[in-house]
């Protein structure tokens, strides 16, 4: 099976329903961005090779989506996958860095910025040409620790770093605008000194071309700032509050899944 | 002992090209010698620390062995949950070096002291906590453990001169050492007040009171069966730190007599009561807190005088 949106999706819905959880907002979200990751620009030859490019899922709780994507690769079996959120399995709400293809382990947002920071350095350090991912929630930049690592990332100029903001507009009880402003967040990351593109997060083609164009040898350390839809894909979850802990019902599920089938 | 250690780890780095050393923006006259033989390896990160060690885990997931160095409530306290949900949780060799535990810093108040360092890190499963007892304990322990797999926090004074006699430098891993022979009283001591117990002990001998001394250097995984071995034949012990008496090494020593059934009369001789805001010396300090050597001395002639 191909790393593609549409069955990053149906894992999405299916294990999130059979195990009657929530998150599925926040996974929906960023279907888009993991599967170009995954499929087009992570440079994976498998998760053992200490060469690979590392990647820190720093909004942990839309984990689902990155088990899609192990799924996906190969680097997961089905039957390990239906142990999602079940006793005894390594694939918890929030990734576990025992799961083979967890780089780190996360949950805690604000984390994952300074560990990717400390992945591209020692890149640098072995001159080595691998590169450095973190996947960031927009609410999730709420946090100091985010910006310390933005300030030392773009001192030491760790151009085989990038991060990409998945700007949904929402965080767990409200919207992000009512919440904490974060506006401008293009122009906070180009006033800190990075490279800032500003994206459709769930335009394929533009997503795959950003990546595949950024300068990883030399320069400042890049952010995609992706304008992204929460819940993406379901309508009756788009843009809800709800739906960042609510689960599926039988019903909801099945309209979620037909909708995800009938998208192009 | 900050000197030691900088000293010590720029012949290691000299040896092993792991080793990084990351700095919060302190140890000002005494990371220059790493700094200046091993320039490149070397990152001043600012006033950032919970980013100094979540950067310590992303290196040291690639092979480095990253040392992050600060006062110690700026080292352990500020990035405490970084240290749990990086190198403790993915067991990386990343060594928290925190300069400064308990009152070192004096005058500069309670922001810099490290009163509960050893308790929030004792915690943890999966972190060793070393708390050597003077510069030359500094140097052996920094030299029998830096390569160990996972996580380290080193608790350092800064004292470079202070010996403990009879310690001659002697650090073994999971080990304590023993300093005296005597049998009326045990005092247990952790880091450098080490010093204080040890003029303790010879004060007390002056007085025809014969005591041991236990240098609890190896914090955790703790020495339990010496522990046990120790307090199985003393009437009394004094658990010795500049530390909180919850948590640190005197918790650890109840810990172990309850546990053991043992009936050994345990007195935690530690910091008992939130700093009050008067500030000043480290000896002023101790003094203030009974933990002087003639504090110490009372309390072990009053513990005597209780027990037997």
């Amino acid at each position: 099976m191909r790393c593609s949106p549409k069955e990053i999706r149906r894992i999405i819905l299916k294990q999130s329903k059979r195990a009657h959880v929530g998150h599925i907002g926040s996974a929906l979200s960023i279907a888009d961005i993991i599967a170009v990751l995954y499929a087009d620009t992570l440079r994976v030859p498998n998760p053992e090779d200490p060469e690979r490019d590392r990647f820190v899922l720093s909004k942990g709780h839309a984990a689902l989506a990155l088990y899609a994507a192990l799924f996906l690769s190969g680097w997961l079996d089905e039957e390990q996958l239906d142990t999602y959120c079940g006793d005894g399995s390594l694939l918890g709400v929030h990734p576990e860095h025992a799961l083979r293809g967890v780089d780190f382990a996360s949950g805690s947002l604000g984390h994952g910025m300074s560990l990717a920071a400390g992945a591209a350095l020692a890149a640098r350090l072995q001159r080595s040409p691998r590169r450095a991912f973190a996947l960031l929630s927009d609410a999730e930049c709420n946090c100091g620790p985010v910006w310390e690592a933005v300030m030392f990332a773009a001192h030491h100029k760790l151009s085989n770093l990038i991060a990409i903001v998945d700007l949904n507009g929402q965080q767990a009880l409200g919207y992000t605008q009512q919440v904490l402003s974060l506006e401008p967040m293009a122009a906070r990351w180009s006033a800190f000194g990075w490279d800032v593109h500003e994206v459709d997060g769930h335009d394929l083609p533009e997503l795959r071309e950003t990546f595949a164009r950024l300068d990883t040898t030399s320069g400042p350390p890049h952010v995609l700032i992706a304008r992204t839809v929460f819940g993406k894909g379901v309508s009756y979850m788009q843009s809800q509050i709800k739906w960042h802990y609510w689960p599926m019902s039988d019903a909801e599920y099945q309209q979620a899944l037909n909708e995800v089938e009938a998208a192009p | 002992m900050r000197g030691a250690f900088a000293n010590t780890l720029t012949e290691l780095a000299g040896r092993d090209p792991r080793i990084l050393l990351l700095t919060g923006d302190l140890g000002y006259m005494a990371l220059e010698p790493f700094a200046e033989q091993f320039p490149e390896r070397f990152f001043n990160v600012g006033v950032a620390e919970q980013n100094m060690v979540g950067l310590a885990t992303g290196l040291a997931e690639a092979g480095f062995i990253p040392f992050v160095y600060s006062i110690v409530s700026f080292a352990v306290l500020r990035p405490y949950e970084f240290i749990r949900n990086g190198p403790i949780q993915h067991q990386l060799q990343v060594r928290i070096v925190g300069v400064g535990g308990g009152m070192e810093y004096g005058s500069n108040g309670l922001s810099h002291y490290g009163l509960e360092d050893v308790a929030v890190l004792r915690t943890q499963p999966g972190i060793t906590i070393l708390a050597p007892a003077d510069h030359q304990q500094t140097r052996a322990a920094l030299l029998a453990s830096w390569d160990l797999p996972g996580p380290i926090y080193y608790r350092l004074g800064k004292d470079d001169k202070t010996t403990v006699a009879g310690l001659d430098g002697r650090f073994e891993l999971g080990k304590l050492q023993r300093i005296g022979d005597g049998a009326d009283l045990l005092l247990i001591a952790m880091g450098n007040i080490a010093s204080e117990a040890s003029a303790a002990l010879q004060a007390l001998a002056a007085r025809g009171v014969a005591c041991s001394l236990a240098i609890v250097a190896h914090v955790s995984p703790a020495p339990i069966d010496e522990l046990v071995g120790l307090l199985a034949v003393f009437p009394a012990a004094l658990a010795i730190e500049s530390h909180y008496a919850v948590g640190g090494l005197g918790s650890l020593v109840a810990e172990v007599i309850a546990e053991r059934n043992l009936r050994c009369r345990l007195v935690r001789c530690g910091v008992h009561s939130l700093p009050d805001g008067v500030t000043g010396s480290q000896r002023y300090l101790y003094q203030r807190h009974g933990l002087s050597t003639d504090g110490l001395v009372a309390t072990a002639l009053a513990t005597l005088q209780e027990v037997q």
